[in-house]
């Protein structure tokens, strides 16, 4: 899946500067930069981003509880300080990364790579299955094919894939026989639906 | 690292090498080596149980060293005479004497289910089984092995090739694993709590030993039919 970047920084040469290192990656979209963090939930929520790059500078002393919010509104959201000028350490412990007004190309780079990987950690932790997963479940569970599920749900079979990979992530059943047992004892399915 | 390396030496004592790791005691009866072997070093009992020292010691090294794979070309000059005669042993260990065992614990734990999640759960283990069944004993057993003795008489048969082979254990092991989730994590909690930890502990202790089976498989029989293959053509 490409990465979602929304860049909040004031100074214009900044962010347009990070924005066209971040715009070279193969696998990543910067998909809206924005000077000050005023409807920054709204953007976060209408751009579907899954990487936010914001300068600590912008929230000032509410930092903290700002960062603790969105974090609630966007459990998957990686949220990175973008350091322009000295920052004590307390302030960034928030953040999940941090990237420097010095840093090169290929630091930066090398960072992103590794923020988009903290967002699969991230994800790891939460373990619910949504309502989709679960029509998914259902679909496997009776037997049905990726291609018929993608049929029937008028999704992509990419979509599916994705699907299952997140229901085998949180469940931690990999084969279809144990989904279907996985399916049955939580009543998500009846013993006559299946074929 | 210096105290690995004198583990894995022919001089080193067996008895040594056992007590480093128990999982090893596993390859003893699968080789053929008769316990009662004193103070005797790996090399004495592999001499007197007619096994290979070096054979044994790569795979004493794939069941302790996770991220070990053998080196093919070291593999060459190892006599393999004893390699399939120990992956036919671990097959009849598998089939004779751990699922059935499986099989007796679990089938209490399905009594205890009752009708709403017995069957179920019932009818989940025997698909597994004939999976297991399907690989190990009528794939394995009856079309790999048979093909490689072939082979080692000198005979060239056209229907088969070993890269052909099913690297089926994966799905195996997928399966067992999903089997101690649903036991530990999904089926009611209150269904015989005991018999079903002491259940997931031999299922980990099985997953494990099939994972390095597969792995003996994978890097050290594929590469030995390949060889043989073209020693022939």
């Amino acid at each position: 899946m490409r990465n979602r970047v929304i860049i909040c920084e004031a100074s214009e040469i900044i962010a347009n500067g990070l924005a066209e290192v971040i715009d070279s990656m193969a696998q990543f979209d910067v998909v809206a930069r924005i000077e000050s963090p005023e409807h920054l939930n709204e953007k976060i929520t209408a751009s579907d981003a899954n990487l936010l790059i914001i300068n600590p500078l912008l929230l000032g002393y509410q930092n903290k509880e700002f960062l603790n919010q969105l974090g609630k509104e966007h459990p998957h959201l990686v949220i990175i300080a973008l350091a322009t000028s000295y920052l004590d350490h307390s302030v960034l412990t928030p953040y999940n990364g941090v990237i420097e007004i010095n840093d090169t190309r290929s630091k930066i780079i090398s960072k992103m790579n590794e923020f988009a990987q903290s967002e699969n950690t991230k994800k790891a932790d939460d373990v619910e299955l949504s309502k989709r997963e679960i029509d998914v479940l259902v679909a496997v569970a009776k037997g049905m094919m990726n291609k018929e599920i993608a049929d029937q749900m008028n999704i992509s079979i990419h979509t599916v894939i994705s699907h299952r990979k997140n229901i085998t992530r949180k469940t931690g059943i990999k084969s279809v026989s144990g989904l279907t047992v996985y399916a049955l004892l939580n009543n998500l399915i009846e013993e006559n639906d299946l074929i | 690292m210096s105290k690995k390396k004198n583990l894995f030496s022919k001089d080193t004592k067996l008895a040594e090498l056992i007590a480093g790791d128990r999982r090893l005691l596993q390859l003893l009866l699968r080789f053929g080596i008769t316990l009662g072997f004193g103070d005797r070093s790996v090399e004495e009992v592999c001499r007197m149980n007619n096994v290979s020292a070096d054979l044994f010691l790569i795979l004493c090294e794939i069941y302790t060293d996770n991220s070990f794979k053998p080196d093919h070309n070291a593999l060459k000059h190892i006599d393999m005479s004893g390699l399939l005669p120990y992956l036919r042993a671990s097959h009849q260990y598998y089939l004779d004497e751990r699922f059935p065992h499986l099989e007796e614990h679990l089938q209490r734990i399905i009594e205890a289910c009752g009708p709403k999640y017995g069957p179920m759960l019932s009818h989940f283990y025997e698909e597994y089984k004939k999976e297991v069944m399907r690989h190990i004993k009528y794939y394995e057993e009856e079309v790999v092995f048979p093909y490689i003795e072939a082979l080692l008489k000198g005979q060239r048969t056209n229907s088969y090739r070993i890269d052909e082979f099913e690297h089926n254990h994966t799905n195996i092991q997928d399966v067992l694993d999903d089997m101690m989730n649903i036991l530990l994590k999904y089926l009611p909690g209150d269904i015989l709590p005991k018999e079903r930890v002491e259940i997931s502990l031999d299922i980990m202790e099985l997953s494990d030993d099939l994972n390095r089976h597969s792995v003996i498989e994978d890097h050290i029989l594929i590469p030995y039919v390949e060889s043989l293959e073209n020693s022939l053509s």
